[in-house]
């Protein structure tokens, strides 16, 4: 049974028809294109897919469609303003955080979602906060430096 | 930092442009310089047979153009995988051009654009393929200086050129750019008379540092990977899996799946697949097929495999020998007698296998996330009976390769199921299928039989690899008797395996460098000394040295409690030392890695940043193979299916990383693998100098070193 589901998506209001059942992972990539949000394992265990919904970093394999209505969803491809990048976005490329690249979208959202909740994270909240999200390359040690700078940065620009 | 333009976004920007044929090719992109060049076979390095199927000897293996804009495009059949060759190619291109680097763009992996290459695995980018390149680059700068003298009718002797510019040295109002050169002109000039590369006190690009060119489209979520393509009418494929591997078919009913609203269902034989224009919905479908199948079955599981191995007959191959074994054995004070274990590691990049296949009349455009372009192109136009110009095949960015992406099955699915239904395929697996496909990293047993006289210099080397493969397993020390043995035997696998990130070498260095380290704890002398006494090779000594001054190194005889573990090693031309300090928690068995330290000699270093990052890489990565990753099985039936059973190092478990980089100019060597080699190895030292107890098996498991600790007590 296909249902209309409206909500936001990277601040514009959507609405669309579809089943109940369905993921949002695969409703960003397919209905929506968004192909930042990567599958990475389907269960939930790498955080590949993670998004930002309601403010919190969420995994977008694991989230059902029913659930979705009436909230903001905040994908890779919605953080950068008039074409200026996140800081977290800027202070990965500074930092060089990253190698294949398949994990950073994810890997960005979860640093997004947990700055919001803790805006000034100390190394191991750092660790603790990223500890579910994989990276095969070993980009880790500079995702942490990436995650310091970016928390600093945002503390000296307040309305980001 | 500028934003750079995807090769991908380039060359689909650009398809609707490219024609089928090279030489449309040409004519459509009109005016600029050609440089062909031609590349010697890579695998000569390895010293393997020659590839046969398509010589190299009159086709390029890569090329530069310039065009009229003064744009270069440096155009490679290699691909990018995060090992960084998008940023480190555009610098050795620009410093030998003497062009801007950021005015360099990258081609990479078009069978139809690029020039044939076999494949972007063995760290051949840089020690291999970079030469032709960088030489192509100083004739076309050559050919250009030749130009710019007619034109500004002034002697090359007094011409400069500074960002793709040519001027007359001190009227430099004079001046003819690259772009405004080859205007309207074609020429095609092969390297028969090759002009020197540039000295190494004349590079102004290379040697300097360089953030990842790719970053910002990465950042930003815009760069495509091979689930990433989007084609109009495209249908999701989910492909009916056996069991196990080795497991046939025998009977199946798709009519539940047939009744799904839009779902398309295709059989041929033993391929069965369904289609959807919603990926969730064909999964849905997949699940509703009723199948039942014959077993082969076969009891080897993880535990029991080592034996299984040695059991089955496999064919020894020295291959090396010195001196005389019985000679070595004499001269030894004593003999040290070990077995050494190494389970199955699989790839598992984040990124699994992807492919989108379109035909149109009989043409066939294939995305695949892939290391090998052209073997998939060959094996797409097998599949389907095509001639091999019938098929073009784009690589995507890849979400991590290390081997894994060298088969490119998922290529051949899409393509077959894209001639069948008529449609553009998606064939992405799911994790699952990551894990069943994987051509994992072999299980091995190594036996080392070794001995040191009373001066602690080792006076025999008797080594046997069973099924790890040969590379790494030539010991690195100076020993007057040795002996090196292969053994591998075809069909004995249960499943696939496979080249993973240094193949061979991890296995053979952790072995090497665990004997080593118990000679020289019975012998009652530091590691680092008892290496530095029986190496002999200087640029291996110089990293051993290096890492002794860096590291502050204090002589030791190990179990000292200290926690501290030594390995070398060296791998695709470069040499690796590492020093790792670690925390064994007895109760548990837990080893936490405190710190890891590596000097690296590769050559020249290109891209010191790039350098740094792999090395980097290499050490988190290799922290799970040695601690933890393992693939549990049954005969043919994997068990590990996703990452709640199989643990790859996570944010908790990273050390302080210390990398030095020794400077030499030499030729450029391999830069994503030497680094991982040693990592089995030092822990395990590092393991055994904490707590006394030795780890002869890989993973080394918080059941193992419990199980070393208390042996040792």
């Amino acid at each position: 049974m296909e249902e209309k589901i409206k909500f936001e998506l990277n601040g514009k209001q959507v609405e669309v028809k579809l089943e109940k059942n369905q993921t949002l992972l695969w409703v960003l990539r397919t209905q929506f294109n968004l192909t930042g949000t990567k599958y990475g394992c389907g269960d939930g265990y790498c955080g590949v897919c993670t998004v930002l919904m309601d403010n919190d970093a969420v995994r977008s394999c694991g989230i059902y469609m029913e659930d979705v209505g009436g909230t903001k969803i905040v994908t890779i491809e919605g953080l950068a303003k008039n074409g200026e990048l996140h800081p977290v976005q800027k202070a990965f490329v500074e930092n060089d955080a990253l190698q294949c690249g398949y994990c950073t979208p994810g890997m960005i959202m979860n640093v997004v979602g947990l700055l919001k909740s803790n805006p000034e994270p100390t190394r191991q909240d750092i660790i603790d906060g990223m500890e579910d999200n994989l990276c095969r390359c070993g980009a880790h040690t500079r995702i942490i430096d990436a995650v310091e700078s970016a928390s600093k940065e945002m503390k000296a620009i307040p309305q980001q | 930092m500028k934003e750079t333009e995807s090769y991908q976004e380039y060359t689909q920007k650009n398809r609707t442009l490219i024609p089928w044929h090279r030489r449309d090719f040409f004519k459509l992109i009109g005016g600029g310089l050609y440089v062909f060049f031609q590349v010697g076979n890579p695998f000569k390095i390895f010293g393997a047979e020659a590839d046969q199927r398509r010589t190299l000897s009159d086709d390029y293996n890569a090329f530069l153009r310039i065009a009229e804009n003064g744009e270069v495009s440096c155009l490679t059949g290699k691909i990018e995988m995060g090992q960084g060759i998008i940023t480190s190619l555009p610098q050795m291109l620009a410093d030998e051009l003497d062009v801007p680097v950021n005015r360099v763009k990258m081609i990479m992996g078009d069978t139809d654009l690029c020039p044939y290459d076999r494949g972007t695995f063995g760290s051949l980018t840089t020690r291999s393929f970079s030469h032709p390149m960088r030489k192509a680059a100083a004739e076309a700068r050559a050919v250009l200086l030749k130009m710019a003298a007619e034109k500004l009718k002034t002697p090359v002797g007094q011409l400069k050129v500074e960002d793709g510019v040519i001027f007359i040295k001190n009227r430099e109002n004079k001046k003819v750019s690259y772009g405004e050169l080859t205007k309207g002109q074609k020429i095609n000039k092969f390297l028969d008379i090759k002009p020197d590369y540039k000295d190494y006190s004349e590079f102004k690009i290379m040697g300097k540092p360089f953030l990842h060119s790719d970053a910002i489209i990465k950042v930003k979520g815009e760069a495509k990977y091979g689930a990433d393509i989007r084609l109009p009418g495209m249908l999701y494929a989910s492909i009916l899996r056996p069991p196990s591997h080795g497991a046939t078919l025998f009977s199946s009913d798709v009519s539940e799946a047939e009744k799904m609203e839009g779902v398309r269902v295709v059989k041929k034989g033993d391929f069965i697949a369904v289609l959807h224009e919603h990926p969730e919905k064909a999964q849905q479908a997949l699940q509703k097929i009723k199948a039942e199948y014959t077993f082969d079955e076969k009891e080897v599981n993880e535990k029991s495999v080592f034996k299984y191995l040695l059991d089955s007959n496999p064919e020894g191959k020295v291959v090396k020998s010195e001196g005389d074994i019985l000679t070595g054995k004499k001269l030894s004070s004593e003999i040290f007698e070990s077995e050494f274990h190494d389970g199955y590691v699989a790839h598992a990049t984040m990124e699994p296998h992807a492919a989108v296949a379109t035909i149109e009349e009989d043409k066939v455009t294939a995305w695949v996330s892939t290391q090998t372009p052209f073997p998939a192109q060959e094996s797409i136009a097998k599949e389907l009976g095509l001639p091999l110009e019938n098929v073009r095949v784009i690589a995507t960015f890849v979400g991590g390769g290390f081997g894994g992406k060298s088969p490119h099955r998922q290529a051949v699915e899409a393509a077959r199921l894209a001639s069948i239904t008529g449609k553009p395929v998606m064939v992405a697996w799911d994790r699952k299928e990551e894990f069943f496909y994987d051509t994992f990293r072999p299980a091995a047993v190594v036996k080392i039989s070794s001995g040191v006289d009373k001066e602690g210099n080792i006076k025999l080397w008797d080594y046997q690899q069973y099924f790890a493969g040969n590379r790494g397993s030539d010991t690195i020390y100076d020993v007057p008797n040795q002996r090196t043995t292969g053994y591998s035997a075809h069909g004995v696998q249960p499943f696939g395996t496979g080249a993973w990130r240094a193949p061979g070498n991890n296995t053979n260095t952790f072995a090497r460098e665990s004997q080593i380290d118990i000679m020289a704890s019975k012998a009652g002398i530091d590691p680092v000394e008892f290496r530095l006494k029986n190496l002999k090779d200087p640029r291996m000594l110089a990293v051993v040295e290096a890492l002794k001054e860096k590291t502050g190194w204090k002589p030791q005889i190990s179990p000292s409690g200290n926690g501290y573990g030594i390995a070398c090693g060296f791998d695709a031309g470069s040499y690796v030392a590492h020093m790792a300090e670690v925390k064994v928690d007895i109760q548990t068995g837990h080893v936490q890695v405190i710190r890891v330290f590596c000097a690296q000699e590769m050559g020249f270093c290109v891209n010191p940043e790039g350098a740094k990052i792999q090395i980097e890489g290499c050490i988190t990565m290799g922290m799970g193979y040695a601690l933890t990753e393992d693939v549990e099985f049954t005969g043919g039936d994997i068990k590990t299916e996703n990452f709640d059973t199989y643990n790859i190092p996570t944010f908790s478990w990273i050390p302080k990383i210390e990398t030095y980089i020794l400077d030499r100019n030499e030729p450029p060597q391999g830069g994503g693998e030497p680094a991982i080699i040693c990592m089995g190895g030092v822990i395990a030292n590092a393991i055994f100098d904490a707590t006394g107890g030795r780890l002869y098996q890989m993973p080394m498991t918080t059941e193992r070193v419990l199980e070393a600790i208390e042996k040792a007590h």
